[in-house]
């Protein structure tokens, strides 16, 4: 039963330098069960001493089978599977399969629920954010900011709770708007988080940007170019630290996101440290979209009245016939999309997240791809510790952000 | 903690051996890091300040399996990740628990199909099922507590 | 002129006849290319300073058993600096699906190119390193195809919870 997890080094005759097999440099593996992996990630490295000489991700130890599950289910049933691909950012995850069921069947979305979808897709971003904060801090050593961050992170829990009953797994966007309107609440629970969060933000920033050892430990760490980097495919903030400003928000913005202000930051090195500033920036300016949507929130209803894809409200199933025959037809059989193929993306806290949806004209999707950018984050990593030390590993993979959800969907 | 103290000024307690056995064994279980996917974070959560798993002896997590005494399957095992679980339960010294936490590792989860192992009791023995997708922090915590109270009431035979 | 427009008349004019369609849906641009000009069309695509594709954002494939052509292999190519997407599609026969890599263009088509290989089956010519990625190394099959089942296990309700549960291999030890 162990036979298959043992690599020998015939297979990776290819990937690894000459040294390797005269015996020079040795072969360590950084198993799939690691506290610095951020998940099921397992590198083999090829070390001369403490020096990287060569690495060779393996990843595969999360894969769940998702794209070819959703084909056996129907399009409102398949949303859920969606919040458990990239864990830490659901509502991005939710927001890009609506957009892509929306597009392909030609729905309408609100108001209301376009400004609450940015809402709550910000909020996601911090609590990502902030989850990266506590464990690239953890793992560079300084260990009280996982406890601050953390308590950060529960605020906004409460929020999504508040909206939809469930922490983390909302599944809360739905196709045509979002699942049910906001309670009363939400309004002031959200201005409370804008109130606090600017001083912790600061908080956290003394904490590390100016500690000497943190410096030392990321300054110069880890770069990579910009072209470089476009060439890997990297995107969201790891791109963005090596001066190339690709922001899809504001690109090609989506879901009304070229109503609101906010800059995007842009770093120069492209190194550990550059790329922890752009999180920490970033978590500032979803603050101040989050505060310009809140203000300036309309009425109305939160999801479409197309009755053939949104099914009606309970209150009319007692006195329509239509209502009744509409619940049920989109409870039996669900609804149908036109057959064609569409592509969206969205970005998420890693990057781009793009959804390529293709539909036979039935009920269940026909093929289902999600582009998650934490594959090609990993694909880079080989690129980026090469030459460095094993004790550098650690701080660039918990720089780059990757979930291993995400990667092996 | 269930002990009969006949001379309590000078420092002396009675007790069963059993009882003093199962007692240490609670109060500083070290879980092994065994995060996997979703239900990891929400581990993490309850590890960290506002759910504080410290306060139960679990101060610190592990990475070592040979440092460990319990296993938290936090996520869903894949057939990939399978042979790693068995390994590392192997590795474990004895007395040894294990959590399955959140829906996934219990029964299989929202997940039906050819990647994912349908309960991670076909691999390794659960001591406890934590129900939830993911559990709450509160949940995994009652989880702990039902834990303690198996071990406080293991006997000399059930030993391992 | 607009970008996607310049880049589907360079296409046809380097390719004329394999360039085998052009479709529009929901204002999306896909042009379908025959299997042997898909090297030099994306080397078309990412150098040429009017189009300047840079970007490989996706790279997938979709199974269309039993139909022949059986797969598609889907590229989504973006330009980072006119900010457009644009799609090529490639049909594949079930008989001979392979294709070259475009490793050399598009860095990242490494790891996709081994997921497809992974999951479908298809191999490409050229490539760096081609073996299984997200299925462990002994795996046989190829999830994503049509024909390959679910897998899926027979849900235990309480009339037949006993049965199944004679049959479910529980860990002993």
């Amino acid at each position: 039963m162990h036979k298959e997890m043992d690599t020998t080094l015939e297979e990776l005759r290819h990937l690894v330098s000459d040294r390797a097999i005269e015996g020079e440099t040795m072969l360590l593996n950084m198993g799939p069960q690691h506290p610095s992996t951020h998940g099921v990630l397992r590198l083999l490295l090829e070390l001369d001493g403490e020096r990287v000489v060569n690495c060779v991700p393996d990843i595969g130890f999360l894969h769940t089978g998702i794209e070819k599950t959703m084909e056996a289910k129907t399009y409102t049933q398949a949303l859920v599977l969606t919040d458990r691909m990239d864990y830490l950012n659901n509502l991005g995850n939710n927001l890009c399969y609506c957009m892509a069921v929306e597009k392909l069947i030609d729905l309408d979305v609100p108001e209301r629920a376009q400004v609450i979808r940015v809402i709550l897709a910000e909020l996601q971003r911090i609590a990502s954010h902030l989850v990266f904060l506590a464990t690239h801090a953890l793992d560079t050593g300084a260990m009280s900011v996982f406890l601050y961050c953390f308590r950060e992170r529960e605020l906004i829990l409460d929020i999504f709770e508040m909206c939809s009953g469930q922490r983390m797994m909302t599944s809360y966007i739905r196709p045509g708007g979002l699942w049910r309107d906001v309670p009363a609440g939400f309004e002031d629970a959200v201005r409370d988080f804008i109130r606090i969060f600017p001083k912790r933000l600061k908080q956290y920033s003394d904490l590390l940007s100016g500690n000497p050892i943190y410096l030392s430990r990321t300054k110069g760490i880890g770069p990579i170019s910009g072209p470089d980097a476009v060439r890997w495919g990297l995107s969201g903030p790891n791109l963005r630290a090596t001066g190339v400003g690709f922001d899809l928000r504001k690109s090609n913005p989506y879901s009304g996101y070229e109503q609101y202000e906010f800059d995007v930051p842009v770093g120069s090195n492209g190194d550990v440290y550059d790329r922890y500033q752009m999180r920490l920036q970033e978590m500032g300016q979803a603050l101040r979209i989050v505060e310009q949507a809140l203000d300036n929130l309309p009425g109305g209803p939160v999801r479409s009245d197309n009755r053939k894809y949104v099914p009606p409200p309970r209150s009319e199933i007692g006195t329509s016939m239509e209502a009744l025959i509409h619940h049920f037809k989109l409870w039996t059989e669900g609804f149908s999309a036109p057959e064609g193929a569409v592509y969206v993306a969205v970005e998420s806290p890693r990057g781009e997240l793009g959804c390529y949806l293709v539909s036979g004209g039935g009920p269940k999707p026909y093929r289902v791809h999600f582009r998650t950018p934490s594959f090609c984050t990993i694909q880079a990593i080989p690129t980026l510790v090469r030459g460095f030390l094993v004790a550098d590993i650690v701080a660039i993979i918990s720089s780059l952000d990757a979930v291993l959800g995400d990667t092996d969907r | 903690m269930g002990v009969e103290s006949k001379l309590g000024n000078m420092g002396v307690v009675t007790t069963t051996l059993e009882q003093v056995v199962n007692w240490s064994r609670t109060r500083a279980m070290w879980p092994m890091l065994f995060g996997l996917a979703c239900c990891a974070i929400e581990m993490m959560a309850a590890q960290a300040s506002d759910y504080d798993m410290s306060r139960f002896g679990m101060e610190l997590m592990r990475a070592s399996p040979r440092q460990s005494d319990l296993m938290i399957v936090a996520g869903r095992v894949t057939r990939k990740m399978a042979p790693v679980l068995r390994r590392l339960y192997n590795q474990m010294p004895d007395p040894k628990w294990v959590i399955a936490m959140g829906d996934c590792c219990s029964c299989g989860g929202v997940f039906n199909n050819y990647a994912i192992v349908p309960g991670v009791d076909e691999i390794v023995p659960v001591d406890v099922y934590v129900a939830g997708c993911p559990p709450r922090p509160e949940g995994l915590i009652h989880g702990i507590l039902t834990l303690y109270e198996k071990v406080k009431s293991e006997g000399i035979k059930t030993w391992s | 002129m607009s970008q996607i427009e310049q880049a589907v008349q360079a296409l046809q004019k380097s390719f004329q006849d394999k360039v085998l369609s052009v479709e529009e849906f929901r204002g999306q641009t896909t042009v379908n290319l025959d299997r042997a000009v898909i090297l030099d069309a994306c080397k078309l695509l990412h150098d040429e300073a009017a189009l300047q594709f840079d970007f490989l954002a996706a790279l997938t494939a979709v199974d269309y058993w039993p139909q022949e052509p059986r797969f598609t292999l889907v590229y989504q190519l973006y330009s980072i600096p006119k900010r457009v997407f644009l799609g090529l599609g490639v049909p594949l026969q079930s008989e001979s699906a392979e294709i070259d890599t475009v490793e050399s263009v598009y860095a990242n088509a490494n790891w996709h190119e081994r997921e497809i290989f992974d999951l479908f089956g298809i191999t490409f010519k050229g490539h760096s390193d081609l073996r299984r990625i997200l299925m462990p190394k002994d795996w046989e099959g190829h999830p994503l195809r049509k024909d390959y089942p679910l897998g899926y296990e027979e849900v235990q309700f309480s009339f037949n919870f006993d049965e199944i549960d004679d049959r479910k291999p529980y860990a002993k030890e």
